[in-house]
């Protein structure tokens, strides 16, 4: 019963509005993630779910409650926060049952649920330890087992791994989802909500995912359709690495011009694009969505290879297409250095893959069952 | 071959031998100099100190022949005499009136400072700008200035020749000071550990009490002890407040012996003297360190 509603809901830092009244449903259970470019107000959205900033307008509710007035404690949710944020002066048990502790818990349930917390996130030896005697991943498994030990009806993670480095980051991601599965098996109270700015941790972590840009949302959706149906140019340019080359292009009936270069659409663009579409377009194509072709085959962009870098499996090739830069992912079986004339390269974008997006907007126009 | 190679390497040896003396000896010249000039000079300051202590030895006769510091005939009559004093009261007396004034005093400091500066550091509400301006704005007041005001002030509640007037204030976070100093530990310190707290289900006072306070001690404890050596070492305060000799602390004390005795017997007042410096400079070398770090809070705590 553990949903969380945002209705309408706003933040205003007294004349500078930070967040534009958003609206999200997270289902019992769901693991959400916010995530968007610094500024973009996810982590005040968090804040407000967790009751440290208070809420200028709209409706927090979680499970059935509104919880807009209620104090942070009192509102069911645990809170991992972005430097573990540790009481430095408690020893790893105290910390784990400071909240029990306030609650007055009979010692022997604290004494339990500490014990459990500590087998589940394997801190069981550093229980006598200080804040500062550990490392950096087992403080963030303290943090996490903080927050676990209080069996709150919402998790919320603040960018919990920023602070860890690139090979503790990827296990910590990985116990964590796994943690997740667990406690939903185990049919407890397990919804998430989790803010980061990496697009990797969003989309590997994230059931759905909530992306955000000047307090409003862009696009809600799971990984796999924000990769591929991305709703506007800032999910698509924001989600996928290296990210969507988004270039300037001008539809006239069925052709699509770059510059001075054009490339025909075929059926498998033209059925999906909207036919109330401005003439004024950008075109996205994912780096990794390009084909090298030879100088005979039609429908393909002419650029200049500005750069080569060679990544062992793939190659990235930066090329300059009539003035704008783009990025083309190729593997490194298919490189064929034949195929490029000098450092001139011809590129035929997929056309099943690729999306266009109304300049002004930047609303996708090229999703059918939108329109 | 040997002595090819021997011989340029045996001159090359003496000259960077030779050269690693004249460090030595030039190293050790300004060390002396360094540490003989320090030494002079902090003898110099802390003479009357030492002279001081050693006078309390002296007979009265001795104590003006000449400015050594050794007595000639060590005699503890100045400390046995001394603590009788010319009242009714012996000197412990009045050791245990200054800690009446001082224990609460500082008790009453540290839990008002504490709440004033939680306030001013972690909270907004309407005025504080004002209110926290007002509040430095005393700092840089005389307290000359606000002496007679006072006065009255605690006359009309009825306070004189009471405690009240030297707790009451500080009791009420009066010392700006202190109020200030832990306003400023307080910003350094990253407001998490609090949210934590409060997403963990503690009010505020909890926060305070379980958080704030011991994340804050280091600066806790130089308040004390600044409250401390202060207390102790006033002399106005009580003098213009109390006037029972039952009721007077050391400083008053001192003063007493000086007054009433036509023919001052100065190695008691010296004597006294040292006794009442003490229990200050125990808890300054006890406790150096939290001054220093007092001192430097806000300045560069991470």
């Amino acid at each position: 019963m553990a949903r969380l509603q945002l209705r309408n809901l706003e933040k205003d830092y007294g004349g500078f509005k930070a967040v534009h009244g958003i609206n999200l449903d997270v289902a019992d259970g769901e693991f959400m993630v916010l995530v968007g470019p610094s500024g973009c107000a996810k982590s005040t959205t968090l804040r407000m779910i967790a009751g440290l900033e208070r809420v200028t307008g709209g409706e927090i509710r979680i499970g059935d409650s509104l919880v807009n007035d209620k104090a942070p404690g009192e509102r069911g949710i645990a809170m991992v926060f972005q430097n573990y944020a540790l009481y430095p002066h408690m020893k790893v048990r105290k910390n784990l049952s400071f909240g029990l502790r306030l609650k007055r818990r009979p010692a022997e349930e604290i004494e339990q649920a500490t014990r459990d917390v500590s087998n589940i996130l394997e801190i069981g030896d550093y229980l006598e330890r200080l804040p500062k005697q550990l490392s950096g991943g087992q403080a963030q498994r303290v943090a996490v087992g903080r927050a676990l030990i209080k069996k709150p009806q919402v998790f919320l993670f603040d960018e919990p791994l920023s602070n860890l480095d690139a090979k503790l980051r990827a296990s910590m991601r990985v116990r964590i989802t796994d943690l997740h599965k667990q406690l939903k098996a185990d049919g407890l109270q397990s919804t998430v909500v989790y803010v980061t700015h990496d697009q990797t941790e969003a989309m590997t972590m994230g059931d759905r995912i909530c992306v955000m840009k000047e307090g409003r949302i862009m696009q809600v959706a799971d990984p796999v359709t924000l990769y591929n149906r991305p709703a506007n140019a800032f999910v698509a340019g924001f989600i996928g690495s290296p990210e969507m080359n988004l270039i300037d292009a001008d539809l006239s009936g069925s052709t699509l011009s770059i510059g001075s270069q054009s490339l025909a659409l075929g059926p498998a663009m033209l059925e999906r694009l909207n036919p109330k579409a401005a003439s004024a377009l950008t075109f996205g194509v994912r780096p990794q969505h390009f084909s090298l072709v030879g100088a005979g085959e039609d429908n393909a962009l002419e650029g200049r290879v500005s750069h080569v870098e060679f990544m062992g499996h793939e190659v990235y090739l930066y090329v300059n297409v009539e003035g704008q830069q783009m990025i083309v992912v190729v593997s490194a079986t298919a490189y064929d250095r034949s195929k490029i004339q000098g450092d001139i390269v011809r590129l035929q974008p997929s056309q099943e893959t690729a999306h266009l997006f109304d300049r002004k907007t930047g609303e996708n126009v090229s999703l059918a069952d939108l329109h | 071959m040997a002595d090819h190679v021997l011989s340029p390497n045996l001159a090359v040896d003496q000259e960077a031998d030779r050269i690693l003396k004249a460090q030595r000896r030039r190293h050790l010249v300004s060390m002396v100099l360094r540490y003989g000039i320090l030494a002079a000079v902090g003898l110099l300051m802390l003479y009357p100190l030492i002279w001081l202590v050693g006078a309390s030895f002296k007979t009265n006769s001795e104590i003006f022949a000449g400015a050594g510091f050794i007595p000639h005939e060590p005699t503890t009559s100045g400390y046995v005499n001394g603590w009788k004093t010319s009242t009714p009261y012996t000197f412990g007396h009045f050791f245990w009136n200054t800690f009446l004034i001082v224990i609460p005093k500082i008790i009453g400091t540290a839990i008002s400072c504490t709440a004033v500066a939680y306030g001013f550091a972690r909270f907004d509400f309407p005025g504080k700008k004002v209110l926290f301006a007002s509040l430095i704005a005393t700092l840089l007041l005389p307290n000359v200035v606000t002496r007679i005001p006072q006065y009255l002030l605690f006359r009309d509640l009825g306070w004189l020749d009471s405690f009240l007037p030297l707790w009451v204030p500080s009791a009420f976070a009066g010392d700006a000071f202190f109020v200030f100093m832990l306003v400023q530990f307080l910003r350094a310190i990253p407001r998490d550990m609090e949210e934590a707290a409060r997403v963990d289900g503690a009010n505020t006072w909890q926060v305070l009490l379980f958080i704030v306070v011991p994340l804050l001690t280091p600066a806790l404890i130089s308040v004390c002890l600044f409250q401390f050596m202060w207390t102790m070492n006033d002399f106005l305060g009580p003098l213009i407040y109390i006037s029972s000799v039952d009721k007077f602390p050391v400083s008053l004390a001192l003063k007493l012996s000086i007054d009433t005795t036509e023919a001052f017997e100065w190695n008691r007042i010296l004597a006294m003297s040292v006794l009442t410096i003490l229990p200050a400079l125990i808890v300054f070398f006890v406790a150096q360190k939290y001054f220093i770090e007092g001192i430097s809070a806000g300045g560069v705590k991470g």
